[in-house]
């Protein structure tokens, strides 16, 4: 093997641009590894782990971009250096092709746009708090979108922002539709009169879907990042947030959407329900205890697609009676799929393996099904002892969210970039004691734009992988996102469905089926 | 001060600093949006901060 590099002073790229070549490189022939990454002490040491650190790599620095191939020849690495340059180039030359212009700061950009009111901000974590600063001084609205900015940074913008009354989502917040326009990583909804606030991104993107997809809207989603309900930050963007909703006319009801929060943090946000808030509130606090919110006067949600059903329930007018009534159909019909489902598998097969996407879409997955079969596998599990000894090994009932940094390191996230997820279906399928396959496909802009291209082959191999060895996979699918998405739900729906996927209208009733086929094969704990 | 609520009723234009992408689906929805080119400067570079700010006596 032989490893081959260049080093380019001050050229910079941003992590996706350089993940998104990589891949490509690493796709080419021959090409055994390969590294297409900024200097920083991080990635350096992730080269030498890799054994792809070259000498003249060693003192470089931030702003340095960096290539690195191991190939089986001096030939393919010369090759593949070629092709990763050419790609970058395309890439920077189709942001100047358009001639417009780009400022080089935050402040030449309020030269140019005076009237400027948010900034989305997606640097690496140091330079990306710098950022933020800058622009809640000159009272611009900030989107975090970085994830490694410190805990007392992320203390010290809020504060700002909450004094000068400034949003300030994130950091880590992946998603948010504000005045209809989805940011980042958003789902393109209705707009109507539920506001939303968020401390989850995926929960806010199936939430906001589901009550899209009912035929109700959106006002403003607002997504503060994860950390923000924690005991340290307090809760102040979220509640900030819903004060911010109860004052703005064109929201009418409000639905919060949260894993637990610090418990500090629910009794504030609980004590500001029942006293500042006159709107309706329906709240869904994945695997917490309900009954503070319910006492504050909120209605309880007990899945994502409940808060979406809810919302869209009063909005539209309906009583909860036609709610409960909606939800005791479906869940009739997911017991008589189930039942059918589970006639075709052979002894063998009884269990359940979720490959997730979205981190909050696989913690509802695993509450949901641990009421069904038990406490599932994991490489993040409800319960400790769950935890899977080798996280590319699942044994038993296993959900893995592939979008923890164990799998994303070195590449584009698994909404993004399905080679990861593609090769774990194949691999779990040839293992004789699965019955299920469960899936979440997030639409939407950042995420993969052809998803349903991208899996139909996969699942028909799966399938007929099985099948040569007379075993029966069943695919449960559930799509977070809309028809008005540039993927198109009902596109992709189709695409799957021409697979021979299941697809359910929400993550709570693909992993409710999914949990139900592999209890009447026993499959339970 | 300014409130939160304001901003809903306000056009939306924004600022886009990184990833390029975020730019282009705003655009798609007809939003106001500008790029920064934004790239690492040498003051932001730590070891380059600290032997500047030895040098100007900050420090």
């Amino acid at each position: 093997m032989v490893v081959k590099g260049i080093l380019k002073e001050g050229e910079y790229y941003d992590s996706v641009t350089l993940m998104l070549v990589a891949r490509d490189v690493l796709a080419l022939e021959g090409v055994e590894d390969a590294a297409v990454v900024m200097g920083t002490e991080q990635n350096k040491s992730i080269l030498e782990t890799s054994g792809i650190l070259l000498d003249m790599f060693k003192n470089a620095i931030d702003s340095d971009l960096l290539i690195a191939v191991k190939a089986k020849d001096e030939a393919i690495c010369d090759a593949a250096i070629q092709k990763a340059k050419e790609l970058l180039i395309s890439r920077h030359s189709k942001m100047q092709e358009t001639g417009e212009y780009m400022p080089k700061s935050l402040e030449g950009a309020v030269d140019f746009l005076p009237d400027a009111n948010m900034v989305i901000i997606s640097l690496a974590g140091k330079y990306a708090s710098d950022e933020a600063m800058k622009a809640l001084k000159k009272g611009l609205h900030v989107m975090l979108f970085s994830d490694n900015v410190s805990i007392e940074t992320e203390i010290e913008l809020k504060q700002y922002g909450k004094e000068h009354g400034l949003l300030v989502m994130g950091p880590d917040c992946g998603t948010a539709i504000i005045n209809g326009a989805p940011l980042c990583f958003a789902n393109v909804v209705n707009r109507g009169d539920i506001g939303i606030v968020a401390a989850s991104g995926t929960g806010l993107q199936e939430v906001s879907a589901v009550i899209s997809n009912e035929g109700a809207g959106v006002s403003q989603a607002i997504g503060t990042g994860g950390r923000d309900v924690k005991k340290d930050v307090g809760g102040i963007m979220f509640i900030e947030g819903i004060k911010a909703l109860e004052e703005d006319p064109e929201t009418k009801y409000i639905a919060l959407v949260s894993k637990p929060p610090h418990p500090g943090v629910l009794e504030k946000v609980a004590s500001l329900i029942k006293t500042e808030i006159k709107k309706p509130v329906v709240g869904i606090f994945l695997g917490g205890d309900p009954k503070i919110v319910e006492e504050a006067g909120a209605i309880p949600a007990n899945t994502l697609e409940e808060a979406g059903l809810i919302a869209a329930s009063f909005s539209k007018g309906k009583s909860m009676d036609e709610f409960k009534q909606l939800l005791e159909a479906r869940e009739k019909e997911l017991l008589n799929l189930a039942e059918k489902e589970s006639k075709n598998k052979t002894a063998t097969q009884k269990f359940v393996r979720g490959l997730y996407t979205g981190g909050t879409l696989c913690d509802e997955a695993m509450l949901i099904s641990r009421t069904i079969i038990g406490e599932v596998y994991g490489n993040a599990p409800l319960n400790p002892q769950f935890k899977l000894e080798d996280s590319w090994r699942s044994k038993e009932n296993t959900f893995v969210d592939l979008g923890e940094d164990e799998f994303t390191v070195g590449r584009p996230h698994p909404m993004i970039d399905f080679t990861l997820r593609n090769k774990k279906i194949l691999e779990e399928v040839n293992d004789k004691e699965v019955a299920v396959i469960l899936l979440d496909v997030v639409l939407g802009y950042g995420s993969n734009m052809q998803p349903g291209d991208e899996l139909n082959p996969i699942i028909k191999q799966a399938k007929e992988i099985a099948e040569k060895e007379g075993r029966n996979i069943t695919f449960v699918c559930t799509i977070t996102g809309t028809d008005k998405d540039p993927q198109g739900r009902g596109k992709v729906k189709q695409q799957l469905e021409d697979a021979g996927a299941l697809i359910m209208p929400s993550n709570a009733a693909a992993s409710k089926l999914a949990s139900y086929i592999v209890k009447n094969l026993g499959g339970v704990k | 001060m300014r409130k939160i609520s304001d901003l809903f009723k306000q056009e939306l234009q924004v600022i886009n600093i990184g990833l390029v992408s975020f730019k282009e689906s705003l655009e798609d929805v007809g939003v106001k949006v500008i790029q920064v080119d934004w790239r690492p400067s040498a003051a932001t570079d730590d070891e380059t901060k600290d032997a500047l700010q030895k040098l100007l006596g900050s420090k």
